[in-house]
């Protein structure tokens, strides 16, 4: 029924649509095999929906999906070599755990089922359960069974449908290591479908960040962060402060180019901004802001207009001239605190920016719905 | 089957645990349940008293009744009438089978196939119960009558052959037959055999019907492994409330049926209204009784359900 | 090949409900019959007369007449009684409860024969003279065990939350349970209340033994008219049965999505 294959998942024009919208614009994507791989964005993004193509648990409307050299665009659900973590976990209620682990070895008569289906348990910590009912276990075990249902069958790709997303703040962050320690001890492709950011950069080896059914970019975390090409990724993953900004034709220091902004001259690495653009955002992660002159050539001056203590950090808005607040993030090394009303100078190094074409909606990203229940 | 969203329902529980901790004097339950549960016990357990007794007396209606503990009485109602009791339950667990080889398909594509159509279908199911079943069932006198289209193409197409061949029919005719009472029992019955199948699968999560096709059980082998298994709560209701009252049933074996075809309810009724011999009836009402309630038992026991009500 | 499979079902679910309808549909079609005998089996020629006089075979209208105030008060003190057990049986914590759940279960498992027998063997011994009374008796205790089932079912799937809510609000108990639980349940009382009347007003079996010449329902007259010949008002009420009932089922389902959309 379902043959062991191997190879790199391809996504090749992928496309989903309803009567009166496009879920899913033609996707191309290549996911490594082996690697932990994310989809990341916005709920009605289209990544459950691109999770739920692989999965063959809906049509593409145009496109094909392939694993290794096989074309399984058209093969069926059952007969596909991929198995999903669900959200709600499914767990199938009037089954013991050791049968709901077991059930998709049986359906493909592998032999020694029960054996197998032991051996996933133990992997997910969870080896004394095996007889109890899912009800009567809590919602983390249930998680951790239902990814023990998927894994045991060894399949191609381990899909995972935003799994955590019902768990507590401790518990989800004991189960992004449990993650992405199995997944390196077993080998298996997992892709990871999720809105949290900070949980795909987490465990993610590539993310790949959509928006409105268009994949916005694709790469690992710390360069999605460091340097994003749009807004809505800038605003999405962590905190982005923009600044309108012109470029000039002046060089400045060291490989870096001076652009124009609110009447300050800033520079910024010549390397991150793309080419031909006049009109730019000027991009600055709050942590990389600091109070005082010591950050770097670029100064700002502004108002303190709050302060946050987050026991790891201060959060501090300073208003500048222009009306706008920038947000910078200090960690507490025992500097000392600016109060509110204080008047501050914002520095930071050049390399420190990056840069995005103007045309574009500032606020993109920014807004996240909460849709957790 | 509106229902309000509380958010306080766990998502996997049965509803079937006990209530919260309610802490108001204790006289409230009982002061609600006093009225029903009396009413309950002097017109239903008493009378069932009453009826046990009856069946051991020993008279007639002329020259009164005395308490003789005849037990005997049951050995007769027994013997006299074993091939009517045996009918019955033939007849009831016939119409049931068929009930539930008709109903499960209409429940199912009611509950998860039918999207916007399922109100109109529920309406449909619905409203022919609340209409006398007695014309409903003189109405398959008419559509099973010996002239009508029905059983003229049933003749033509050879099917009035088959049932003779099997014993279902006496004759080239379809009314005053076994086969025209299992059918009108079947016929009014359906509706208690759909509603709890209906209510079952609508609470089935169409999620796990995907995740048993995520791990490679094909259509067939989800339905087998999941939906069935999870509608057996319905389905167990369903035929208890289908088998029980057709168990006891003799309209449909009067209006369709023949001298053949008696039931046990014919019986007592006859014996009750007619015969006037009070202890037999009551003995065969208590046999009939205790016979379905085993019957119920055994079959409740070996499907697992512990919630009935 | 799945675009057969799949209209399969379709198909079989509505052969299914066209097996149900079927009756009904004859019903209506019969009530348009001139027969010729006195029985309703065959077609022989369209009239509008029996529409014309729906009460125009003795006896029929009386009996209509007596099955519906039957039906209401039954239902009525069926309701009213059940209601208080559901939400006993939903809410609170009491000793006993297996045995009324027992209770409540038993006359729902006893074949109609027997119950009406042996309350007619009561009343007899009682000296309880058979007719309306003894009808309406047999009704409501018949009933009762219904209205628990559908009300209790809504009853368990009401949030207590929501009356704390009403009580840290102000609201004492008379005004939480008129103001906050009782519209909760309605629905739920509603349909128990349906499915009462509607039970005691098709009711045959239990009626017959407890009923007197002078207290003929109308499923009693249905049933004396199969012997001696069925009027064709028989099928002109069925039908007029048939289209209330569909107007209150798809009225309350037309509330009750009106109530989840406001929800």
């Amino acid at each position: 029924m379902a043959e062991q294959l191997s190879g790199d998942l391809r996504l090749q024009g992928l496309t989903k649509s309803f009567e009166h919208f496009t879920a899913v614009h033609p996707l191309d994507l290549t996911i490594p095999q082996g690697s932990f791989f994310a989809l990341l964005g916005p709920s009605g993004c289209g990544k459950t929906t691109t999770l739920r193509m692989i999965a063959g648990l809906e049509d593409p409307s145009g496109g094909r999906i392939l694993i290794g050299d096989k074309d399984i665009t058209t093969t069926k659900a059952y007969q596909r070599n991929v198995n999903t973590v669900f959200q709600s976990y499914a767990l199938f209620p009037h089954m013991t755990v050791l049968e709901n682990v077991e059930f998709g070895l049986k359906r493909r008569g592998e032999k020694d089922s029960r054996k197998k289906a032991q051996e996933a348990l133990e992997l997910v910590q969870l080896a004394e359960v095996g007889r109890k009912k899912p009800v009567q276990l809590s919602g983390g075990m249930q998680q951790r069974v239902a990814l023990a249902r998927a894994i045991v069958n060894r399949p191609d790709v381990l899909l995972l449908d935003e799994p955590l997303g019902a768990l507590d703040l401790k518990l989800r962050r004991q189960m992004q290591i449990e993650l992405k320690r199995i997944q390196s001890e077993v080998g298996i492709t997992f892709v990871h479908v999720t809105h949290d950011q900070e949980e795909a950069m987490t465990m993610a080896d590539t993310i790949a960040v959509m928006n409105a059914g268009h994949l916005e970019q694709l790469g690992d975390p710390a360069t999605l962060y460091e340097q994003p090409r749009s807004t809505f990724v800038a605003n999405f993953l962590g905190q982005s402060n923009l600044l309108r900004a012109t470029v000039t034709d002046v060089p400045g220091s060291d490989g870096t180019v001076v652009v124009r902004s609110h009447d300050t001259d800033l520079e910024v690495s010549r390397h991150h901004v793309p080419d031909g653009i006049r009109e730019i955002f000027l991009g600055v992660r709050p942590e990389k802001l600091r109070l005082g002159t010591s950050g770097g050539p670029n100064q700002l001056k502004g108002a303190v207009t709050d302060v946050s203590f987050t026991g790891v950090a201060t959060q501090y808005l300073v208003r500048m001239p222009w009306g706008r607040e920038l947000m910078v993030v200090q960690q507490n090394d025992g500097s000392a605190r600016a109060v509110v009303g204080e008047n501050v100078t914002i520095s930071w190094a050049a390399e420190h920016g990056f840069a995005l074409d103007a045309h574009q909606d500032a606020d993109a990203g920014a807004e996240t719905e909460d849709d957790r229940g | 089957m509106a229902s309000v969203s509380t958010g306080a329902a766990h998502p996997l529980s049965t509803g079937a645990s006990a209530p919260p901790e309610r802490r108001r004097s204790n006289w409230v339950p009982y002061a609600l349940l006093l009225p029903g549960l009396l009413w309950l016990t002097v017109f239903f357990v008493v009378p069932m008293v009453t009826l046990f007794s009856q069946s051991l007396q020993e008279g007639s209606v002329d020259e009164g009744y005395t308490f003789t503990g005849n037990i005997g009485i049951y050995a007769e109602a027994l013997q006299g009438y074993f091939p009517q009791l045996l009918r019955s339950i033939g007849y009831a667990a016939s119409a049931t089978v068929l009930a539930l080889l008709l109903g499960y398909p209409l429940a199912y594509f009611m509950a998860l196939r039918a999207g916007r159509w399922k109100n109109i279908l529920l309406v449909l199911v619905i409203a022919p119960f609340f209409t006398s079943f007695l014309i409903r069932t003189l109405a398959w006198q008419t559509i099973l009558s010996d002239s009508s289209i029905v059983t003229e193409t049933a003749r033509a197409i050879g099917l009035t052959d088959l049932l003779q061949a099997v014993g279902l029919t006496g004759n080239d005719n379809l009314m005053a037959s076994k086969f025209a009472v299992i059918c009108g029992l079947t016929y009014n019955f359906l509706p208690f055999m759909i509603l709890p199948l209906y209510s079952s699968l609508e609470r089935l999560d169409p999620r796990l019907v995907e995740a048993a096709g995520d791990l490679y059980a094909s259509p067939a082998q989800g339905f087998r492994y999941v939906t069935w298994p999870l509608s057996l709560p319905g389905v167990v209701a369903g035929t208890l409330l289908t088998f029980i009252p057709a168990a006891g049933d003799f309209i449909n074996s009067k209006l369709l049926g023949n001298t053949q075809t008696v039931m046990i309810g014919q019986v007592i009724d006859a014996q009750f209204l007619r015969v006037l011999n009070y202890p037999l009836a009551a003995a065969l009402s208590f046999v009939l009784l205790v016979l379905i309630l085993l019957l119920v038992s055994a079959y409740v026991r070996k499907a697992g359900t512990e919630e009935l009500v | 090949m799945s675009w057969i499979r799949r209209h399969l079902l379709a198909f079989a679910a509505l052969a299914v409900l066209f097996y149900m309808l079927i009756p009904n549909v004859v019903v209506a079609i019969f009530s348009f019959n001139n027969p010729k005998g006195r029985y309703n089996y065959q077609w022989t020629e369209f009239s509008t007369e029996a529409w014309q006089n729906p009460c125009g075979t003795p006896g029929i209208c009386e009996s209509l007449g007596l099955s519906l105030r039957i039906g209401i008060v039954a239902s009525l003190v069926a309701t009213v009684l059940g209601t208080m057990v559901a939400f006993a049986l939903g809410r609170h914590r009491f000793r006993g409860r297996a045995g009324t759940n027992l209770l409540i279960f038993m006359p729902m498992a006893t074949p109609e024969v027997v119950m009406g027998s042996s309350l007619l063997t009561l009343f007899v011994m009682m000296g309880l003279p058979s007719g309306g009374g003894a009808i309406l008796i047999a009704h409501i205790m018949f009933c009762l065990s219904f209205v628990v089932v559908a009300v209790k079912a809504r009853v368990a799937s009401l949030d207590p939350r929501l009356e704390e809510a009403a009580a840290d609000l102000g609201a004492n108990p008379v005004q939480t349970f008129m103001r906050v639980t009782l519209p909760l349940a309605a629905p739920g009382i509603a349909a128990g209340a349906l499915l009462a009347f509607s039970l005691s007003f098709d009711d045959y079996i239990i009626t017959n033994f407890n009923a007197s010449p002078s207290s003929i329902t109308f499923p009693m007259y249905v049933w004396g008219a199969s012997t001696r010949g069925t009027p064709v008002q028989i099928n002109v009420i069925g039908t007029i049965m048939f289209l209330i009932a569909l107007l209150v089922v798809v009225t309350g389902q037309v509330l009750s999505n009106r109530r989840q959309k406001a929800a």
